[in-house]
């Protein structure tokens, strides 16, 4: 580049780039401005975001749970087996990836309500009733965030070289061990970002968890839902447990992208 | 026991048939160009791809998928799995036909051992050089004790200056080998210094079979006397001099000891219509047997002691007015002649 000037970058571009940046980071910062930082710490340790803030990290890490050990094989089909129909179920797959989440609420009480499809024999021969449960939360999160999972290790699966796998089977190793010991590291690296991004659209979710799992405080008020009841009887305190959703978002995107310029590397 | 392989792959427009017999410690080269089929016919034979029957003595291996067949494949690019150290990676065929880890890694350090690496037992796969890779490849698929060693072009991604070296180090490992060994190559030269017969594979199809003294000879189509283009004899060496099993002798650069192939290109071959003053050391009276018109050069057989091919220029073949029964004096630069220890 030394030596050479280039043109004057055209305003048509600029503008807008600049408006769109500030955009995205004002409210940012507005949350950060508005914070009421003199009585943050209290507001901090007080019950009621411990409850919530414990509660959506336990639900998003079990939702997680879910997602990897039932998204890592199915990723694995959609990659690797010559299943028919196989274009259509990987466009299955990511349908709540734009469905609003409200909507797969709906769907889901629809199905394991109490008088659901599957629900009503759930609630009939094992008494077990997932809604407005705290499993319901999990429930709502891991249907949302497993696309983001899915699709991550999938794009990892199929830019790995199955001859690893094909010289794995030739030394003796069956198709489940080979997954174990060769694929798997391989795909280590997707499979890393897939679980972070799906942990963080768990911890973040709001639509799917108030319609199927409602708003207990201590049983179903994740940060989402606390943030939002708090804006209408106390707005600091929405300000306060979103100033930590921020922070551990940030954290979060942090960690990954320090995990993706190791991968790179 | 023998092994006996009738191979049959279908795929679109291309048919593969070919029929094999690998004696036991036999090495059976298949050569062939490009899309002859030699890769397919090799994935065949391991299961990778269907069509490929293999009998050895009574059993047959008709149904056995990939994990079950006692193979052993060192791959193109050897395909060495690169989260796990050289020890793992030769340890890992043993592990997963149920080893118990410890007794797993001490016979893959012995294989380590063998082939000379156990100083690299913890390193990555990356850190190793293509030639080391190589030989843990080798390493991993002997380690299992198999019937058949299957080399997919074991040479091609070394640099020429570690082909050398890798190629003979192979060679006295296949001969330790006492299982039924198929390379495949494109490569003339690694035919016939690491086989004891070649299969010449051409379109899908056998086009010529035989040791790699018969191919040298006798090559059946263009084809075959264009890829394997070169002099190669037995010989016994004694220093830089090495007597030939068929007669004649030659100096070499390097100093080499015991039983020896002999290999230089034709185009190391210069002739000369009166003796050379100052009498290069390898030179001899030769008499022209036949000429051969290719692209660029012109390829002529000359009897003598040894008999030998040349590749001359066309200007050149104008100059001598060469004809069949010509005599002419042969010169070869010692430093044109390469030695594999046998």
């Amino acid at each position: 580049m030394t030596g050479v000037r280039r043109a004057r970058l055209p305003v048509v571009l600029v503008l807008p780039a600049v408006v769109g940046l500030v955009f995205l980071l004002l409210p940012l910062v507005g949350l950060l401005v508005r914070a009421p930082w003199a009585t943050l710490p209290q507001r901090l340790f007080s019950a009621e975001v411990g409850d919530a803030l414990l509660l959506s990290l336990v639900c998003a890490s079990l939702a997680t749970v879910v997602c990897v050990v039932l998204g890592v094989p199915l990723a694995w089909l959609l990659a690797r087996s010559d299943l028919p129909g196989r274009g259509v179920l990987r466009a299955l797959v990511t349908v709540p990836l734009v469905l609003p989440p409200v909507v797969g609420g709906v769907a889901l009480l629809l199905v394991l309500g109490r008088r659901g499809l599957v629900g009503q024999y759930l609630d009939a021969w094992f008494g077990v009733s997932l809604p407005f449960t705290t499993a319901g939360v999990v429930l709502a999160e891991a249907f949302v965030a497993m696309p983001f999972l899915v699709i991550s290790v999938e794009g990892a699966l199929r830019a790995a070289d199955p001859r690893f796998e094909e010289a794995a089977a030739t030394l003796g190793a069956s198709r489940w061990l080979t997954f174990r010991r060769v694929t798997l590291p391989s795909v280590l690296p997707g499979l890393v970002a897939g679980t972070v991004l799906c942990w963080s659209r768990a911890l973040g979710e709001f639509g799917a968890t108030i319609t199927f799992a409602g708003n207990y405080p201590g049983e179903t008020t994740t940060m989402p839902l606390a943030v939002y009841l708090a804006l209408e009887s106390d707005p600091d305190a929405a300000i306060v447990l979103s100033v930590v959703l921020l922070v551990v978002s940030v954290g979060v995107l942090a960690g990954l992208r320090d995990r993706w310029i190791r991968g790179a590397a | 026991m023998t092994l006996d392989a009738s191979i049959r792959v279908a795929r679109g427009d291309f048919r593969l048939e070919l029929d094999l017999t690998i004696a036991p410690g036999e090495v059976v080269a298949l050569l062939g160009p490009n899309g002859a089929g030699k890769t397919t016919a090799l994935r065949a034979l391991a299961g990778l791809v269907d069509g490929g029957r293999v009998a050895v003595g009574e059993s047959t291996w008709d149904g056995l998928p990939v994990e079950k067949r006692p193979v052993g494949v060192v791959f193109q690019e050897y395909l060495l799995f690169a989260h796990m150290t050289a020890l793992d990676n030769v340890a890992f065929g043993l592990r997963a036909r149920g080893m118990p880890k410890a007794a797993a890694n001490a016979a893959a350090l012995e294989w380590l051992h063998k082939v000379g690496l156990v100083e690299f037992a913890r390193a990555k796969p990356r850190t190793l050089s293509g030639g080391q890779a190589q030989r843990v490849a080798l390493a991993r698929a002997l380690a299992t004790d198999p019937l058949l060693l299957l080399l997919d072009e074991p040479l091609a991604a070394l640099d020429a200056s570690t082909r050398l070296k890798v190629r003979s180090d192979l060679g006295r490992h296949l001969r330790d080998y006492p299982g039924h060994t198929l390379l495949v190559t494109h490569d003339p030269l690694d035919a016939m210094v690491l086989a004891d017969r070649i299969v010449i594979l051409e379109g899908g199809r056998v086009v010529q079979e035989g040791t790699p003294a018969e191919v040298v000879r006798r090559p059946r189509t263009d084809y075959v006397a264009h890829l394997v283009g070169l002099n190669l004899y037995r010989g016994w060496a004694d220093g830089v001099e090495v007597s030939l099993a068929d007669g004649g002798r030659v100096t070499v650069a390097e100093p080499v000891e015991g039983e020896v192939h002999v290999v230089f290109s034709p185009t190391a071959v210069g002739l000369y219509p009166e003796q050379p003053a100052g009498s290069p050391r390898n030179t001899w009276p030769v008499t022209v047997v036949g000429i051969e018109q290719h692209a660029h050069t012109t390829r002529v057989q000359l009897d003598g002691t040894p008999a030998v091919f040349a590749d001359i220029t066309t200007a050149t073949v104008a100059d001598l007015r060469l004809e069949p029964g010509d005599r002419l004096w042969a010169v070869l630069k010692a430093t044109e002649i390469h030695t594999y220890t046998v």
